[in-house]
């Protein structure tokens, strides 16, 4: 099993807005989600996904509707708000921004400082 | 959905949140299961994924921002059941803060409505008052009519208006009485926007001499004389024997320095008086115009001034005008008073926010055991603390209730007890502002006596405390005795204060006032209307009065005066010892006295030298004055006084001659002469007032009469014995001179009762603290002492070591108060008249009180670990 990392603060809200920017989805289908697309090398206990889908909804990010699933039962799907996307849409910039940062002072050789 | 949708769907939600959480619980079991798990771990291993379902829901309750609406209630109903359940508690907490809280209630009450609210007039913070400053005397002048006129003429940023005392006899039909009046300037009604009730205000043209007769009247006669009949517009009423037409009514919230019934032009005034440009007599009210501030009418007043001085060198120079705004004029010097009063009755509350927060510090303590048993099953420190507080509270919340009901029925006879006047006290009102107030007061002390217990909410050693039970007192008891100190410390300082004003009183009440106040009785005089017609008749008119006074039985002397001891009202006269004055403003001023020969019997003045007024003295004689010993000090030091020569410029420009000199009058009443400003005093004749002057002379004056009897009994008689037969003479303000004299103590004693009573209460608060809180140390301390008494210490060791412990609280909190103490004896110090430096053996005297009061309650929690048993409580322990 390949060692797995804590999500930095506030990321999870994120990788959550970008999964329902693919389409309405279940809680349930969010977690198995998230789990494949970081490959198993993030950490996403699910525990804190019911919170934070609450949280996101409560603001607004996220609006939510009962439906049936194709097993028929019913669940609720949560979808992304406008109000949502462009919060994504200014997260991530700012996210690639930040990364883009780091990473230029984390290649920094010691010639480059003066 | 937003905050307020949540909470009102929360029921909704709790079930959907249910619903969603086992669709991914058996989601994922069904996964598992495809995966070749068995069932039952299948749905294991799912639950252990989700990582505790209690957990989860928790934080999606967290998520939802509602979550302390259902603790809030929750804490409630559980603070309020716990309440029930030890009543004794409760009625004794709730009871406590009612009163303290009722108390700050009515104080702040009577603050709000005299202090803070604004004052009944249309942007009312645009009112300010114009006064004269002199260099000699300071800014305590209003404004002579000459100079009130140009002002009113030049000034660009203020609108002015200009009001004097006035009054008669207002008669109608064979029904005459007496009337307070107010004579004012056209504009007035305009400066205060306010509109007359009925009719109309004056007209410019009637604001000046030989202008139309015509009054005005109060609303409140309008209701008694005319019950609002609006056919009392142009009706005739007759003032002082001149027929005048009413042309309006004055609404009910215009003030002038009291309650007035008519108001007449000012203009038509026809005494000397408006043209003397340096009898400052008018009271000026401005208005700033909307488009200029407070800073441009202050310029511009200061402009005038130097114009005037300028223009009027001999009446002017070192006057100029200044401008104050008109809430603080109208406050006048109640404002330190009040401050003062809500000062002391804050302490008190606090005191009894103490004793609270010890009660329930000592049920916190025995409640140890529950919050513990609370903690382990998962309540935050902040969640437990959130409970103590919610409790607290809600005793506060009752407590406050109880105190704003308690406020509400005493606030009224509060005002209607405040010695002399309490300005503005027809708009003292439970407001919002005091519903406001009591709120903050009740929240705010449910704080304070509840963070003490609350911040005892264990955090840790949980254990410890479980196994322990209910027994430990562990750091409770330095918080109980830091409470009684502060208690005590709090105590002392009223106590302190107190005991200051009992001083000052008892100092001030056997000062003499320089006349004997036994069986004198004082009152106003108003001549009947028919008498006024020339200065002879008024003449003989107060020789009637004075000879119908003497055959009144009771009565052994009469006598006339203007200005009546220790009563409001007063008259300076300029007077300088040789022909050539100084500059206006450096002339010596003397109060001066109108009065008959028998002024000095009546009174029982002291004579130091020479003779007293006498019959002798006529209007073709020389004229002569008796000048009092402080004039005599100033104006001849080393001198004989009598023979020597005055010149008063009021009485003309020959000199007067001393033939006498008398004691010295406390005019400003017991406590305030001494610091007064006019305390020289001159004394002259009626008999050689000239007869130009008789009229404003009659309308001032006044009559003592010396008594056989108590002075009261006689004011019927005589008021019977001068309706004579050239018309009624009316008697109004009666008083006899020991009432004026108590009247001139009434705010010290006011005071003094006040703050009596507050430190009264503070003791017993206070005693009631250490008795409380030595009760519940010494039975926590039992086992000990149980430990002492075996090993061999006698019950008198025992006792003493719990006298120790409360002696050492006194001590402390007698130091830290008195800290306090000084600085609310300055405060007194300069706020009210007559009260002198904090003298120690105030200070002694008190703090034996205190020692004493704190010894009582010390008593029986000793006694009671003195008959402690060693075997029984060694079982105990």
């Amino acid at each position: 099993m390949a060692e797995k990392t804590d999500l930095p603060q506030g990321t999870l809200d994120l990788l959550i807005l970008k999964i329902f920017a693919l389409g309405p989805v279940h809680g349930y289908a969010i977690a198995t989600r998230l789990q494949q697309v970081s490959r198993d090398v993030v950490q996403v206990p699910q525990g804190s996904l019911y919170p934070a889908l609450h949280r996101l909804e409560n603001r607004g990010l996220l609006a939510a509707e009962w439906d049936q699933t194709d097993t028929g039962r019913e669940a609720k799907f949560y979808r992304l708000t406008r109000k949502g996307r462009s919060v994504l849409d200014s997260e991530v910039d700012s996210w690639l921004r930040l990364t883009q940062a780091i990473e230029l002072i984390l290649r920094l050789s010691p010639g480059d400082a003066s | 959905m937003n905050w307020w949708q949540r909470l009102r769907a929360r029921r909704a939600l709790e079930s959907q949140l249910q619903k969603e959480l086992r669709f991914h619980v058996d989601q994922h079991t069904n996964d598992l299961v495809t995966g070749g798990l068995d069932p039952v771990e299948a749905r294991r291993q799912a639950e252990l994924a989700l990582g505790g379902r209690a957990l989860v829901e928790e934080r999606c309750r967290d998520a939802r921002g509602t979550r302390w609406v259902d603790d809030f209630v929750q804490d409630a109903r559980l603070a309020a059941r716990q309440l029930l359940k030890h009543p004794a508690f409760a009625i004794t907490a709730i009871v406590t803060l009612a009163l303290g809280i009722g108390a700050t209630t009515v104080m702040f009450t009577v603050v709000s409505g005299v202090l803070l609210k604004p004052l009944p007039y249309p942007e009312s913070e645009r009112l300010t008052i114009i006064g004269t400053h002199t260099d000699k005397y300071g800014s305590r002048w209003g404004v002579s009519y000459p100079n009130f006129v140009d002002i009113e003429r030049q000034a660009q940023s203020l609108t002015t208006a200009a009001w004097s005392y006035g009054g008669g006899t207002l008669s109608r039909g064979d029904d005459s009485e007496y009337v307070n009046g107010r004579e004012i300037s056209s504009k007035l009604f305009s400066v205060f926007r306010v509109a007359p009730v009925a009719g109309r205000s004056f007209l410019a043209e009637e604001d000046r001499p030989g202008g139309a007769p015509v009054v005005i009247i109060s609303d409140d006669l309008w209701q008694r004389m005319y019950n609002r009949n609006r056919a009392a517009i142009d009706s005739p009423v007759v003032l002082d024997g001149t027929p005048y037409t009413i042309v309006g009514v004055a609404p009910a919230g215009l003030r002038l320095d009291g309650d007035a019934s008519v108001f007449t032009p000012l203009g038509q005034d026809s005494t000397p008086r408006m043209r003397n440009r340096q009898a400052n007599f008018a009271h000026v009210v401005a208005r700033i115009r909307d488009e200029a501030t407070s800073a441009e009418a202050r310029a511009e007043l200061a402009t005038i001034s130097r114009r005037l001085e300028s223009a009027y060198p001999d009446a002017n120079t070192g006057a100029s005008f200044f401008e104050r705004s008109l809430l603080q004029e109208s406050v006048g010097d109640v404002q330190a008073m009040l401050w003062l009063l809500l000062a002391a009755v804050s302490l008190v509350v606090l005191i009894a926010c103490v004793n609270v927060a010890n009660l329930l510090l000592a049920r916190a303590v025995s409640r140890e055991r529950e919050f513990a048993m609370r903690a382990s099953l998962g309540a935050s420190r902040g969640r437990l603390m959130r409970q103590c507080l919610t409790e607290s509270g809600l005793l506060g919340l009752l407590g406050g209730a109880l105190g704003v009901g308690l406020a509400a029925i005493t606030v009224r006879p509060f005002v209607l007890l405040w010695p002399g006047n309490l300005p503005r006290a027809q708009e003292i009102d439970l407001d919002w502002r005091v519903l406001a107030f009591a709120l903050g007061v009740s929240l705010a002390s449910g704080f304070l006596f509840g963070i003490a217990p609350a911040l005892r909410a264990p955090s840790r050693a949980l254990e410890q405390t479980l196994r322990r039970g209910a027994r430990g007192a562990g750091g409770a008891a330095r918080l109980h005795s830091g409470f009684v100190i502060s208690e005590i410390a709090l105590a002392v300082i009223l106590l302190v204060a107190a005991g200051m004003l009992g001083r000052t009183m008892l100092r001030l009440s056997s000062v003499d006032p320089g006349i004997d106040i036994k069986n004198v009785l004082t009152s106003r005089v108003a001549l009947a209307p028919s008498a006024l017609q020339s200065p002879a008749q008024m003449r003989a008119a107060w020789q009637e009065v004075l000879r119908h006074a003497n055959s009144t039985p009771g009565v052994r002397a009469a006598a006339l005066s203007d200005i009546i001891p220790m009563r409001v009202g007063l008259n300076g006269l300029g007077y300088w010892t040789s022909p050539t004055p100084p500059p206006a403003n450096q002339v010596p001023i003397a109060l001066a006295s109108c009065v008959t020969p028998e002024y000095l019997s009546v009174m029982r003045l002291p004579l130091r030298a020479g003779r007293f007024l006498d019959d002798h003295d006529r209007l073709d004689t020389e004229p002569v004055v008796v000048i009092d010993e402080v004039l005599a000090q100033h104006a001849f030091p080393q001198q004989n006084a009598v023979g020597q020569h005055l010149w008063i410029q009021a009485l003309g420009k020959e000199s007067v001659r001393v033939v006498g000199v008398v004691g010295h009058v406390r005019h400003w009443g017991l406590a305030s002469d001494d610091g007064a400003q006019m305390r020289d005093q001159i004394y002259y004749p009626l008999s050689q007032v000239p007869d130009r002057l008789m009229r404003l002379f009659s309308s001032v004056m006044s009559m003592a009469v010396r008594t056989d009897v108590p002075p009261a009994n006689v004011s019927e008689p005589l008021r019977r014995n001068l309706r004579t037969a050239s018309g009624a003479h009316v008697l109004y303000q009666t008083r006899t001179m020991e009432d004026l004299a108590g009247g001139s103590l009434a705010r010290q004693r006011f005071l003094m009762t006040l703050l009596g009573i507050s430190a009264g209460v503070a003791l017993l608060l206070a005693c009631i603290g250490i008795y409380g809180v030595l009760s519940y140390l010494t039975s926590q301390r039992i086992p000990e002492f149980g430990v002492r008494m075996a090993l061999g210490a006698t019950a008198s060791d025992v006792m003493r070591l719990v006298v120790r412990q409360s002696l050492g609280m006194l001590v402390t909190g007698t130091l830290v108060g008195m800290a306090g103490a000084l600085g609310a004896a300055r405060l007194l110090q300069a706020s009210v008249d007559g009260v002198q430096r904090m003298e120690l053996s105030t200070v002694v005297c008190m703090t034996a009180v205190l020692m004493v009061s704190g010894w009582i309650a010390t008593l029986v929690p000793a006694r009671r670990a003195a008959r402690v048993d060693a075997v029984e409580a060694l079982r105990e322990a």
